[in-house]
């Protein structure tokens, strides 16, 4: 399976963009939460065996499949750290933010 | 047209009106004077006649909770329930307008404690006026019967998505018995086609359910559930003239004038009452004197237009309440002289509130509330809020 893909989200301008009522298709993220974030997540990509435990278990999906490597959509990820907790070859690296 | 009339209770009536809708998730919990209702429902799934599932729920709040997540998945629902259980939903009757599922209710009017009491008043169904639920109240079983089948059409409008609560007076008409017209299945299903909405949930068409919203968008959601109120004015109409081609039954619309053409004074009421106020309107008009009734059907969306219209040509409006908003006056009364306000005349009003705890609104005292309207414009009497009768003496 591979991640959903995100719709570009535009604001409303006319009451009429908005959904009836708050259900609408699938797939908008209209607001990032990067800003949560004190640590981000630093992939060693010769020790990664993409064995994929981290792009099932990111609570928010952010671990991107990217030709056979790792990547992160840093506008989602808060910075948890579960990906590296769960990495079985402790590939991934909980790095602290530069403010 | 073929006839295939029985005589059945309010509450059969409803239940019959349910099956033919072919809903197919009905969740509720018994209370008098609903359980009527509900029993023949669960007795209908049981056997089959109606295919729909019966959800036994442990309260209300689950019923209304059940109907809403059936609804989100593009199941046409109904739920019923009265007084107290209608009360413990109120959380989710919120819910479910915000979240525009048109979730079709019966709710059989009844008192709320304390001090309890299973009989009938309006204070339960008036008192939810705002959680934007649509609310009709009708007359008696064959009405009641009619608008659930057309509080379908009504509230799964892809303009209107806004559930419906069809009321219908405890007792007074849920256990009382009527000739019922009960409609051809092949016809009603012409009339009524399966539920199709836009914010179905489905694996081919995923949906988000955006829970909450900051305050940057909550307003927008909220005017549009206030827009397609309005809208359902019109769609009403279109539903009753519909039914009416089809079916052979008028309903009026938002309101039913009765002798109301060249009346002098009018009283406005909601539900049963209204067929004892006719009796005394006939009778007065025999005697000469120029009385109307304006029959309120619809609460919400409210009748601004037709109130207006009627108060034009009339001296004076007594609405009868069977409700008080307590330190005010009758909400029913306050929603009238609401529209009254905003025409260029002066009409003497007063509000009748009665009918409380099941008490019977009798025809002598209808008469009465007429003749007190005629003496309050001949005296210029002062307009006030007047409990329709204490048994006792009071301090006033």
């Amino acid at each position: 399976m591979d991640r959903p893909k995100k719709t570009e989200f535009t604001f409303p301008t006319h009451i009429n963009d908005y959904p009836t009522g708050p259900q609408y298709a699938a797939g908008y993220l209209p607001e990032t939460n990067a800003g949560w974030r004190s640590v981000r997540p630093v992939v060693d990509h010769d020790a990664c065996v993409y064995c994929l435990r981290c792009y099932l278990l990111c609570p928010d999906g952010t671990v991107v499949k990217d030709n056979g490597k790792i990547t992160f959509d840093m506008d989602y990820c808060k910075g948890c750290g579960v990906c590296a907790y769960e990495c079985p070859k402790d590939a991934i690296k909980m790095v602290k933010e530069q403010v | 047209m073929k006839s295939n009339k029985i005589f059945i209770s309010g509450d059969e009536a409803v239940a019959q009106g349910v099956r033919l809708s072919r809903p197919h998730v009905v969740a509720a919990y018994p209370i008098t004077p609903q359980t009527i209702t509900v029993e023949r429902l669960a007795e209908m799934a049981e056997s089959g006649e109606m295919e729909g599932e019966y959800m036994h729920v442990e309260s209300e709040h689950s019923a209304i909770s059940a109907t809403m997540g059936a609804s989100s998945v593009g199941a046409r629902t109904f739920t019923a329930s009265s007084s107290q259980g209608l009360l413990y939903m109120a959380e989710g009757l919120h819910y479910c307008s915000g979240g525009r599922w048109p979730v079709v209710m019966m709710n059989a009017n009844r008192s709320v404690a304390l001090p309890w009491s299973i009989y009938g008043d309006q204070r339960d169904s008036l008192s939810l006026l705002d959680c934007g639920w649509i609310q009709v109240y009708v007359e008696d079983a064959q009405e009641a019967l009619d608008m659930i089948i057309q509080a379908y059409k009504i509230a799964e409008h892809k303009d209107v998505l806004t559930p419906m609560m069809v009321n219908l007076d405890g007792f007074i008409l849920t256990h009382t018995y009527e000739l019922v017209d009960i409609p051809e299945q092949k016809m009603v299903d012409e009339f009524l086609p399966p539920f199709q909405t836009p914010n179905k949930m489905s694996f081919e068409e995923p949906k988000n359910l955006g829970f909450s919203s900051k305050p940057d968008d909550n307003t927008e959601f909220k005017y549009q559930q206030n827009e397609a109120m309005f809208k359902a004015i019109d769609v009403i109409r279109d539903v009753d003239q519909e039914f009416a081609e089809k079916f052979g039954r008028k309903y009026h619309d938002m309101v039913e004038e009765y002798r109301c053409e060249d009346a002098e004074v009018v009283l406005v009421a909601l539900g049963s009452v209204c067929g004892t106020i006719r009796v005394v309107v006939d009778k007065m008009r025999a005697e000469g004197k120029k009385v109307g009734l304006l029959k309120i059907r619809y609460m919400r969306p409210f009748p601004e237009t037709e109130v207006k219209d009627l108060a034009k040509r009339v001296n004076a409006i007594g609405v009868i309440d069977k409700d008080i908003s307590f330190g005010y006056e009758g909400t029913v009364y306050t929603n009238v002289n609401s529209a009254i306000s905003k025409i260029d005349k002066y009409v003497y009003k007063s509000n009748f509130v009665g009918g409380l705890g099941g008490r019977d609104i009798t025809k002598d005292e209808i008469e009465e509330m007429f003749n007190k309207l005629f003496s309050g414009v001949e005296n210029k009497s002062e307009e006030k809020v007047e409990f329709f009768s204490l048994n006792v003496e009071s301090n006033d």
